[in-house]
Parts: C-alpha cells; sequence; structure tokens
C-alpha cells in the first residue's frame, strides 16, 4: 500500500503558464526518493503542494489514506504532524535556543494555548535530547540559532522535522546552502532516518551524483513534468541530458 | 554523558530557557512597564469625567466631523490660505534648519572633527531636544515677541536637533578610503567635504530633509493651535475652542489628513528608495 | 562620467537650489518671516531668557506641586504608550505581510493607522476636549491614538522584515496560528519593538506637555498657568524639570537599547 500517491497533479498561479502538469507518483513506506531537475522545474512547488502549504489546481493527493485536497483546517494540521519538513535556508528562529526550535516541531500536537506557554512534557525534552545527541548536537543544545554553522542549523532543521514522529519527511534543497563536507553529513543523516527509523524521505536536489549515491529511486523533473522515474542505476547520461536539456558533464562536477 | 548536557530545575524538569541579559532586560522591562501602566490609572485625574456620556458624545462628535464636514466661518480660499501659511511655516523651518544642522554636524561626526568638539555638539543637540517645541515657540514668543519668528525660531531648534543627528552619521558613513585618498592629496578640509564627503551622501540627506518636513507639518499645525501661530492649526483651535463647530472642525481635519497622507506617501517612496534596509 | 551627463547634472541643482530659494521666499512673504529680524531677536531672546527665567526661592517653593504634575504627566505618557502597543500588535499582525490574516484585515488594519497617525494629536485633544472635558484621561486618549497609529507602521515594518522563513517552517508542523505568531514572529522582533516603544515613550512626554496646555491637564496645564501669570521664574524652573525627566527617560531608554539591540 502507497503512502502517498499523487494522480493527475496540476498547479497554476497564472492561467497562462503552468508550474506542474500532470503529476502521477506512487511513493511507499520507507523508500528513499529524490527529484532533481533544473531550477524552475516545480520541485520546490511540487513539494509544498503535498502537505498543501501551497494549493493546487487540479488532481488528487492521498497521504496515508486520507485526501489531502478534501481536509478541513483542523485535519490538515493534524495531517501535516505527520509530514516533517526541511528546508534549504533551515528556517529556524534565529534567537531562540536550539532546543526549543527543536520542540517547535510538537506544535501540531498541541492547544493553541500550550503552544504560546511553551508547555512541553518530560517526555518530548527527553526525546528532544535523545534526536540532538543522535545528530551529534548536543552540546549546543542551549545556544542560540544565529551561532551555529550551516551544517549544525541544517541538524537542528532536521530534530525539529523529526520530533513530530511524522511517517513522511519533505527535503527541499537540504544541502543546497551547505559546503560538500557538511552536505554530507546532512544526507548520511537522511539516509539514516529512512534505513534505521523507517520514515520515507522525499528530497529535492541538484546534485545528481549526490542524488544517485543515495537514493533508492530517482524522479526527473523538467519544466512541471515527470520525464525519468526509476532506481538510480538506470539513470544514464542521455536521460540526464533529457532531465537538465544541457552538458551533463558540467553538472556533474558542479 | 548524555546527563551531563542536559539542565534541570531543582525540581528535576528539563530547563529549556537559558535566560540571557537580553532575554531579561525585556522581560523586566515589559513587566515595569505594564505595573506603571496601572499605577498611572490610579494617579489620574479625573475631574468632571463621565465615561459612559463621554463615550457616546465622542462617538457622535466624530461621526458629525466626518460625515457633515463644512465650513461657515471663512470661505474655501481662506481655508486653503491658511493651509499654505502652515506649509510655509514647515517649509521654512525645514530648509532653515537643514542649513544649520549641515554646518553643526560637519562639527558632530566624528570623521571630520576632534573629539570634543563632537561631544560639546551633542550634549547641546541633546538639551536642545529635551525641550518639547512648544515651549520653545511660546518662550520666544515672550523673548522677541509674538509672529511667525517665534514660530519658527522654536520649530527650529527640533528641526537642528533632527537632522544633527541624522547627517552626522551619514556623514559618519561615508567610506574612510574617500577621506584618506583626498588626505593624501593635501587637501583642506573644505575640500575634503565639498568633493569626497557631499557627493555620496547629498541625496541621503535631501530625503532626511524631507522626512523633516513632514514632521514639521504636523508641528506647524500644533503651534498654530497651542502657540497661537496661524496658520490652519490656529484655525482648528477657533472652531473646537470658541465657536464649538464641530462640521468645521472636520472639514479642518480632513484637510489636514489629506496634506498629511500626501506627504506621507511621498517620504515613504524616498525611505523606499534611499533607506531600502533600515529606515530607523 | 561624460561632459554632457556631468553638464546636466549640474543644471539640474542649479534649477533645484533655485527652486528652494524662490519657495524659501515665498514662504517668507506669506507667513510674513523677516529672517533678519529672526536672527536679530535671538541673542535678544536669549538675554531675556538668561535673565528672566532663572530660578528663584520664590519659584523653587512651587517645586512640589511642579513634581506632582510632571510625575501625572510622565504616567500618562507611559500608559497611553504601553496600552498603545498592545492594540498595535494585533493591528501589526494583521496588516503584516508575514502575519496578515486576511486581506481584509490588512487593509482595515492600514488604514485604521494611517488616519490615526495622519491626523495631528492636537487635532485629537480638541476633539476629544470637547465631550470628555478637562481631565487626565482626555490627554490619555489623544497620545494613546496618535501612538497606535505611530506603532502599529513600526510594528509592521519588524514582522514584515522577519520574513516568511521560519513562518513556513511552523505551518508545516502543523502550528495554529497564534503558536506561530508567539514563537515563530515575536520572539524575533520582540527587541525591535521594545525599542520603537521606549522611543515611543520619549516622544510621548514631549508630546504630552504639548496636549496637557490645550487640554489642560499635567506639566503643560502647569507651564501654562505660570506662562500667562507672567511667572517666568516658575516657567524656567517648569522647563528645566522637563529637560531633566526627558534626558532622563532618554538614558534609560538607550541603555535598555544597547542590551537589547
Amino acid at each position: 500500500m502507497a503512502l502517498l500517491k499523487v494522480e493527475g497533479l496540476g498547479k497554476s498561479y497564472t492561467s497562462d503558464k503552468k508550474i506542474l502538469k500532470n503529476i502521477n507518483l506512487e511513493i511507499n513506506p520507507g523508500e528513499f526518493v529524490s527529484i532533481i531537475g533544473p531550477s524552475g522545474a516545480g520541485k520546490s512547488t511540487f513539494l509544498r503542494c503535498i502537505n498543501r502549504m501551497v494549493e493546487f489546481n487540479e488532481g488528487k493527493i492521498t497521504f496515508n489514506q486520507q485526501d489531502v485536497g478534501s481536509l478541513n483546517k483542523r485535519e490538515l494540521r493534524r495531517m501535516r504532524t505527520n509530514i516533517g519538513m526541511v528546508f534549504q535556508h533551515y528556517n529556524l528562529v534565529p534567537r531562540l535556543t536550539v532546543i526549543e526550535n527543536v520542540l517547535h516541531g510538537r506544535f501540531g500536537y498541541k492547544t493553541t494555548m500550550q503552544g504560546i506557554l511553551g508547555r512541553y512534557t518530560e517526555e518530548e525534552k527527553e526525546r528532544a535530547f535523545e534526536l540532538l545527541e543522535k545528530l551529534g548536537i548536543q552540546e549546543h543544545a542551549y545556544k542560540r540559532c544565529d551561532q551555529l554553522s550551516g551544517g549544525q542549523q541544517q541538524r537542528v532543521g532536521i530534530c525539529r522535522a523529526l520530533i513530530q514522529e511524522p511517517k513522511l519527511v519533505l527535503c527541499d534543497e537540504p544541502i543546497a546552502s551547505l559546503d560538500p563536507n557538511s552536505s554530507k553529513i546532512i544526507m548520511d543523516h537522511l539516509k539514516a532516518i529512512t534505513t534505521e527509523l523507517g520514515i520515507t524521505c522525499l528530497v529535492n536536489l541538484h546534485q545528481v551524483d549526490v542524488a544517485q549515491n543515495y537514493s533508492d529511486r530517482i524522479i526527473g523533473l523538467n519544466q512541471g513534468e515527470i520525464v525519468f522515474e526509476g532506481a538510480s542505476h538506470q539513470l544514464s547520461e542521455e536521460q540526464i541530458h533529457k532531465i537538465y536539456g544541457t552538458k551533463t558533464k558540467e553538472l556533474i562536477i558542479a | 554523558m548524555e546527563a551531563v548536557q542536559i539542565r534541570r530545575k531543582k525540581d528535576g524538569r528539563i530547563n529549556i530557557k537559558v535566560g540571557n541579559k537580553v532575554d531579561q532586560v525585556v522581560t523586566w522591562t515589559l513587566i515595569i512597564l505594564s505595573i506603571l501602566t496601572i499605577v498611572a490609572f490610579a494617579f489620574f485625574n479625573y475631574a468632571g469625567l463621565e465615561i459612559k456620556s463621554a463615550m457616546t458624545e465622542t462617538a457622535y462628535n466624530l461621526k458629525v466631523m466626518f460625515l457633515q464636514p463644512a465650513i461657515s466661518h471663512f470661505s474655501m480660499e481662506e481655508a486653503i490660505y491658511q493651509m499654505v501659511i502652515t506649509l510655509g511655516l514647515a517649509f521654512l523651518a525645514t530648509v532653515i534648519g537643514a542649513v544649520i544642522a549641515f554646518f553643526l554636524s560637519l562639527m558632530a561626526a566624528a570623521n571630520l572633527s576632534n573629539k570634543w568638539t563632537v561631544r560639546i555638539v551633542r550634549v547641546f543637540v541633546a538639551i536642545i531636544r529635551a525641550v518639547p517645541t512648544v515651549l520653545w515657540v511660546l518662550i520666544f514668543a515672550i523673548a522677541a515677541g509674538l509672529g511667525s519668528e517665534a514660530a519658527i525660531l522654536g520649530m527650529l531648534f527640533h528641526s537642528v536637533a533632527y537632522l544633527v543627528k541624522a547627517f552626522s552619521e551619514a556623514f559618519e558613513e561615508v567610506d574612510k578610503g574617500i577621506i584618506e585618498a583626498l588626505q593624501a592629496t593635501g587637501a583642506n578640509w573644505w575640500h575634503i567635504v565639498t568633493r569626497g564627503v557631499m557627493p555620496s551622501t547629498f541625496t541621503y540627506l535631501l530625503s532626511w530633509v524631507f522626512l523633516r518636513f513632514e514632521i514639521n507639518f504636523g508641528v506647524a499645525v500644533a503651534m498654530g493651535a497651542a502657540a497661537g501661530a496661524g496658520g490652519i492649526g490656529f484655525e482648528l483651535f477657533m472652531a473646537s475652542g470658541f465657536y464649538f463647530d464641530l462640521k468645521e472642525v472636520g472639514f479642518i481635519t480632513y484637510g489636514i489628513l489629506i496634506i498629511a497622507i500626501v506627504l506621507e506617501v511621498i517620504s515613504t517612496r524616498l525611505k523606499k528608495r534611499y533607506f531600502p534596509a533600515n529606515s530607523n | 562620467m561624460n561632459e554632457k551627463a556631468m553638464r546636466k547634472n549640474r543644471w539640474q541643482s542649479v534649477i533645484f537650489l533655485l527652486i528652494i530659494i524662490v519657495l524659501t521666499y515665498w514662504s517668507s512673504f506669506i507667513t510674513q518671516f523677516n529672517f533678519w529680524d529672526g536672527l536679530v531677536t535671538i541673542p535678544e531672546a536669549t538675554g531675556w531668557m538668561l535673565s528672566n527665567l532663572s530660578i528663584t526661592q520664590d519659584s523653587l517653593e512651587r517645586l512640589p506641586k511642579i513634581m506632582e504634575t510632571l510625575v501625572e504627566t510622565i504616567f500618562m505618557s507611559i500608559a497611553a504608550t504601553t496600552l498603545a502597543a498592545a492594540v498595535s500588535l494585533f493591528l501589526g499582525l494583521f496588516g503584516s505581510n508575514t502575519t496578515k490574516v486576511n486581506s481584509f484585515l490588512s487593509v482595515f488594519a492600514r488604514f485604521v493607522a494611517s488616519v490615526s497617525r495622519n491626523i495631528p494629536v492636537v487635532a485629537w485633544s480638541l476633539i476629544l476636549l470637547i465631550s470628555f472635558g478637562q481631565n487626565s484621561v482626555t490627554g490619555f486618549l489623544a497620545l494613546f491614538v496618535g501612538t497606535v497609529g505611530f506603532l502599529t507602521r513600526a510594528f509592521m515594518e519588524s514582522m514584515d522584515e522577519v520574513g516568511q522563513s521560519s513562518v513556513e517552517a511552523l505551518t508545516a508542523t502543523g502550528a495554529t496560528y497564534f503558536q506561530i505568531v508567539s514563537k515563530a514572529v515575536i520572539p524575533q522582533c520582540l527587541p525591535q519593538m521594545l525599542s520603537w516603544i521606549l522611543f515611543m515613550i520619549e516622544t510621548n512626554i514631549r508630546s504630552a506637555t504639548l496636549v496637557g496646555i490645550l487640554t489642560g491637564t499635567g506639566i503643560g496645564y502647569t507651564f501654562d498657568m505660570y506662562y500667562k501669570t507672567l511667572n517666568y521664574n516658575a516657567v524656567g524652573l517648569v522647563t528645566l524639570c522637563i529637560v531633566i525627566a526627558v534626558i532622563l527617560v532618554d538614558l534609560i531608554s538607550n541603555y535598555i537599547r544597547k542590551v537589547i539591540l
């Protein structure tokens, strides 16, 4: 049974230009799937349609047997707790401590008042520290987020997604602002989420080689359409050329 | 290993706040302000106040003012003329203020002046700023005789203080390299100012001057009402204080509102253009 | 820059300068302002101030009364600013692009802010005086209304600066609107907002004097009373008290600002 099923998804901001066209996709529990494609291909928009951060116009998305498009506000929040999200620019609250930022991931389970007053249970706090330890940044727990390096901040972002106890984690260009060293650490952690915790990962990437190294399956997106779908080893030079429409050698090096 | 990193409260619960100085100061400032606010209501002088009737009456008055504006004690031309006088007062105070502020701010900029001059000018400016404009105007009115001179001189003081601060900060942001390069060529102080500092800050200074003009318009209205400086402010004072003519008050308020909004729109555009990062 | 452009630039400067000079001349004519008369009066006025505004034994006896109204004025300014800040917080939230609920509320918040800011505080005092009468509440309300306008705009700008990123992240976790506001937006702009509040308290103490003259309350009324009875020594003392109060508040708020920003 697929965890996420996308049928005929379409999205346009203006009537003349479609960002996404007729996307069909199934993702099974425990898979690590990458979406590659040039910038402007609609990768970010596609990811945001899944948890309805962006409203889509056509088609149907089914997540965990629920029709995403038909959920009301309350149900949508409930669903979002099951989907973690990791961002290119980490999107942390810079003035707050690491531990506070991680605990923000619990808001979906709380009433408004509990959230405003910052009431977290001891189990939640313990869990937050466990996650920080797992990602190797426990010693920074009481530091302000703006004092951390990019790679460390991204790990905080991953902790925030994991404390939600999600079934699916969406990663929007998680390593695009990081140096190669930090990128490797982050990708290893994301891979570990799938292999060790069994959480499904859907990752937007623009580095083809990274996608090939880590993914079970790769989806190539160009101008809002899926132009490739298959296992990593099936991705040939020719197909990369089709996805990017340019010489691939330079891309792989870059 | 694991337990060392976790900070706990006395009762064993995990602490997630760090309590740094910034947070403490922010929290305490807010607490103190709230307490002072509550205390304030105990201090108030409530002489002759009946909240309920005052509220309904004000609501009624506002309705009359804004829905049936009209003029009865002067003509439309007169109204426009008074408005122009107010604008003229504001304009003069701004222009003269800008000229004076320009020279003073050269003395107040740390990179163009010596330490002691900077300090003296800054203390002087701080004291001038501390006296409310209306007091300056009233004091000048007796010291120098009533008339537009008193109003403009009074308004001048705050304009100068405000612009000196803005100008000198702008001068201090001028690239050190430019000044050093000119010094190296043997240029004297005036050359540095006119060739090095002025070209790179001129438009910036001009937009500050315009922002001050916007403020001065409001001040000029106030001086007309509170210090008898003439202009539309005085008419407003007469309409509300002597004739109790709500419709006329409404008409004048509309006039002031329109000009103020036009000025604000212009200055917002200027701000967006010349202070993209921060308008503080 | 080529010569043609430079010449054009120079012409523009000359025309600009000419316009300013003409406007200045014209304004002087309309307002019957004589620059030289004004200039001449400065030394004269300074001399007058030095000899007449000095503080005497007699005026010192009035100090307790003056202090009482000064304290009343300071409290009035603080109360008006703090309560206005509370209202502005919500208007700012509705008006800011980062946190707006819907476009109707956003336009409404901006409209309220613009109107209350652009009608000068004098006009508010005079309008409120008609029905509220001569007491602290009138002054308080006049300051309050103007402050709401100013702070709403300032708060809106601070919130816009926070940007969408952490708001987006918290939305994705399933957080509610007020959770997002209280944990992502407010913590980031609180120091900036507090700085604006302090600035406004300072400004309001000065405006309170003006409002006091018009509405017959606080230190402004005290000043006006001595002024009209020609008791200039007391006028000097009142002015001195205001100066000290404003500078003290200024120093305190500068200290706080230095720590938090």
